[in-house]
């Protein structure tokens, strides 16, 4: 079965070991997991958890059945399956800044919509957001300049509503 | 009211007559208020993994939640393989752990361990109670989970301070979480499929798990099986759901089930599969299984269903639940039975030629006990109308062949995790919670030393438990694997010392009997099943016998080893 990659947006119990429990469960079982990002939610005992994992068709059932077996786990998306919906990702980039190279960066960041938020004589900080292949290419594009670090968020991922009623 | 008079209080509203646990530091404000609560009875074990075992056996034989108390760091770290053990075949219990103080958690205090952390992954769920106003929820939130949906271990961890500090204790008489709300009901249509895949069916096979014993659901079962005239198999975890004297029994299946069961499976049309979760055991190599048939599934647990084998019609729902709508469907369509039996005739013409085939059989020999003669013996002394607890390896697999459970409750076994050592302790807890059954350990000599300790409990408790040893002097089923895969490389199997287990059961007060020729099996176990003591009847058998048949691992069901 052709593996694919998916987007679990998952609601939990704001309790401690909730998070162990969903990490434990992919660890113990041999799920992957490629990302997780976790936050707040409007009501403050409860919390967003948006997961990317991949597998094929049985896992990824297996993998949302297993997740909403557990006790805290109080709702699961699979938000892949709900075709419309916007999945952004963003990351700070730490990229060298040589003279030479300056004009070049700029030209991307004007390009990619990325903002510069830090300036220092030998290096720039670029935030930028976007879905996984923006950001991607964005980080190939920087490469020859030399990244000196990057950090990322995770996806985070929310349904499209109806366009039409 | 102080927390652990609180918990006190909620195991009487929870009507808990008896606790298996072993005090400690961390848990002693909780003994000094059992001490004042003589309507409690408690059963002092002698190592912390027989109180898990024993509030599980009490669990497996009564139906009703079994619960440990134990202490902080190793108190906690003893019950692990019990706590495991009854979460692998989802058994409701409850285990308090004592913990050192909230202020001091997470700094390596005296008897510290992460009792949460390390009992994640083998509990239904668990809590650390960190504040004295969530107690009371929390105990009642502990019961209702360990007993409903799937039941299965529940661990709530209690801090020293949090047992001393006062509060408020309103003991809530209903819970609900919103997060957890297990599905009972089926949904109609599933079972509308299901009927009509039986209809059908021309070679339907019905396989019984655990999760029918678990719901209570054997009655139903039967009904069904015996109007459409279904040959019936089990599980492990399901023997005793439906009578193994029934003509309609084929045992068994897996991988030392009965060559006709794993025939009928490999050749069914239907398979309609009820609270078994398809475990390698029983499966064998997955594509050969049931390589023909439709199959239904009917289990409370979806995380079940479409895990290893492919389902056409999943129904998740309580087993007794989707059996009673099954019935109404059934019931409606109105065939009588003569329809039924006319309808599988060829196909009971099928197997009843297995069975004639390959039986299950042994040779005795004149020297040498042999294992499956002495259940077979039992079984006739006792007809199924006692509680058997097995230990694991060769004896439970012969205890599983050769008796014909008939009742549900009847087999006490460590199916999922395989534990040694849990036979003798659960034995402990089935008779506490049966006083008026006669309980049996089957052991092996090497399970039986695992947990031997537990025999002072059971002396203590005045507990007339029989121990019956098949003692071959080796780790039997290891053994087997080694002669028969493994170049008869005889590794670390052989246990060159044993103690005199007849002696030993001296030094504990028991009587201990020795037997080692087949005639002396009979007029031995009259004995034993007579005398009104905890016994131990130690029989040497042919130390080399194997159990057969057996599909070596990895194998399709039909590729028996069949003697």
């Amino acid at each position: 079965m052709e593996e694919k990659r998916h987007t679990l947006s998952v609601l939990v119990e704001n309790t401690p070991g909730a998070l162990a429990r969903i990490a434990g469960l992919f660890s113990g079982r041999g799920f992957n997991i490629d990302s997780l990002c976790v936050a707040e939610t409007l009501d403050p005992t409860l919390s967003h958890l948006t997961l990317v994992t991949h597998g094929d068709e049985l896992i990824i059932e297996q993998i949302i059945k297993q997740l909403r077996r557990l006790i805290d786990v109080y709702k699961v998306v699979n938000v892949t399956e709900e075709k419309e919906y916007v999945e952004r990702e963003m990351a700070l980039v730490k990229v060298k800044a040589e003279k030479e190279n300056r004009e070049e960066i700029f030209r991307i960041c004007e390009i990619f919509r990325c903002k510069i938020v830090d300036v220092s004589p030998r290096s720039y900080i670029i935030e930028v957001t976007g879905d996984k292949d923006k950001l991607q290419a964005v980080i190939e594009l920087l490469k020859p300049m030399g990244i000196k670090e990057i950090a990322r968020t995770g996806i985070i991922a929310m349904k499209r509503e109806k366009k039409t009623s | 009211m102080t927390g652990a008079q609180m918990v006190i209080e909620a195991l009487k509203k929870e009507n808990v007559e008896v606790v298996f646990g072993y005090p400690g530091g961390a848990v002693i404000d909780i003994y000094d208020e059992l001490y004042k609560t003589p309507e409690i009875k408690h059963v002092l074990v002698r190592h912390e993994q027989g109180a898990a075992h024993a509030a599980d056996g009490y669990a497996r034989s009564t139906g009703k939640v079994g619960v440990a108390l134990v202490t902080s760091g190793p108190g906690s770290t003893n019950t692990i393989t019990g706590i495991a053990t009854a979460y692998m075949d989802s058994i409701p219990i409850v285990v308090f752990t004592g913990q050192v103080p909230t202020k001091l958690i997470g700094n390596d205090a005296f008897q510290e361990v992460d009792t949460t952390g390390i009992t994640r992954p083998i509990t239904k769920h668990n809590f650390l109670v960190k504040r004295i106003e969530d107690l009371p929820k929390i105990l009642k939130a502990a019961f209702y989970i360990a007993r409903t949906g799937r039941p299965g271990p529940v661990v709530v961890d209690l801090p020293k301070d949090i047992q001393q500090a006062k509060g408020e204790f309103e003991y809530p008489e209903e819970i609900t979480l919103r997060s957890y709300n297990p599905v009972y009901e089926p949904h109609i249509k599933q079972i509308e499929k299901a009927y009509s895949l039986l209809e059908q069916a021309e070679r339907p096979v019905l396989l019984l798990g655990g999760g029918v014993i678990s719901s209570n659901a054997s009655e139903e079962a039967y009904k069904l099986a015996e109007t459409l005239n279904l040959p019936v198999t089990m599980t492990l975890m399901g023997l005793g759901s439906f009578p193994g004297d029934h003509n309609q029994s084929l045992g068994m299946l897996g991988m030392h089930g009965t060559y006709y069961a794993n025939m009928a499976v490999a050749n069914c049309d239907v398979l309609l599969a009820i609270g078994a979760r398809f475990d390698d055991r029983v499966t064998g190599k997955l594509d050969a299984f049931a390589p023909s048939a439709k199959i239904i599934h009917i289990d409370i647990d979806p995380t079940s269903i479409q895990k290893n084998v492919k389902v056409h019609v999943p129904i998740v729902a309580d087993c007794k639940r989707a059996l009673i709508k099954l019935w109404e469907i059934i019931k409606n369509a109105g065939k009588p039975k003569k329809y039924w039996k006319e309808r599988f005739k060829e196909w009971w013409e099928q197997i009843d030629i297995w069975k004639k085939r390959y039986p299950l059989s042994y040779k005795n020999d004149p020297n040498y006990i042999k294992p499956q003669f002495v259940i077979e013996k039992l079984y006739e002394l006792t007809k199924g109308e006692i509680i058997i607890a097995t230990e694991v390896g060769q004896n439970q697999m012969w205890t599983a062949q050769y008796y014909k459970f008939k009742h549900p409750r009847t087999l006490i076994t460590s199916g999922g995790l395989g534990t040694m050592g849990f036979g003798f302790p659960a034995s402990i807890g089935a008779k506490m919670g049966n006083p008026d059954k006669l309980v049996i350990d089957i052991a092996g000599d090497g399970s039986i030393q695992m947990n031997i300790q537990e025999l002072a409990t059971a002396m203590e408790q005045k507990l007339p438990i029989k121990i019956i040893i098949l003692n071959n002097g080796y780790l039997g089923m290891v053994r087997q694997w080694q002669e028969l895969f493994y170049g008869k490389r005889y590794s670390q199997v052989k246990f060159h010392i044993l103690p005199d287990f007849v002696k030993l059961a001296d030094a504990y007060g028991a009587v201990g009997i020795r037997i080692t020729k087949p005639q002396e099996v009979e007029p031995a176990l009259k004995k034993v099943l007579s005398l009104n003591t905890l016994v131990i009847l130690d029989v040497h058998i042919a130390p080399e016998e194997d159990v057969f048949p057996m599909v070596p691992a990895g194998k399709a069901t039909t590729e028996m080893i069949l003697v």
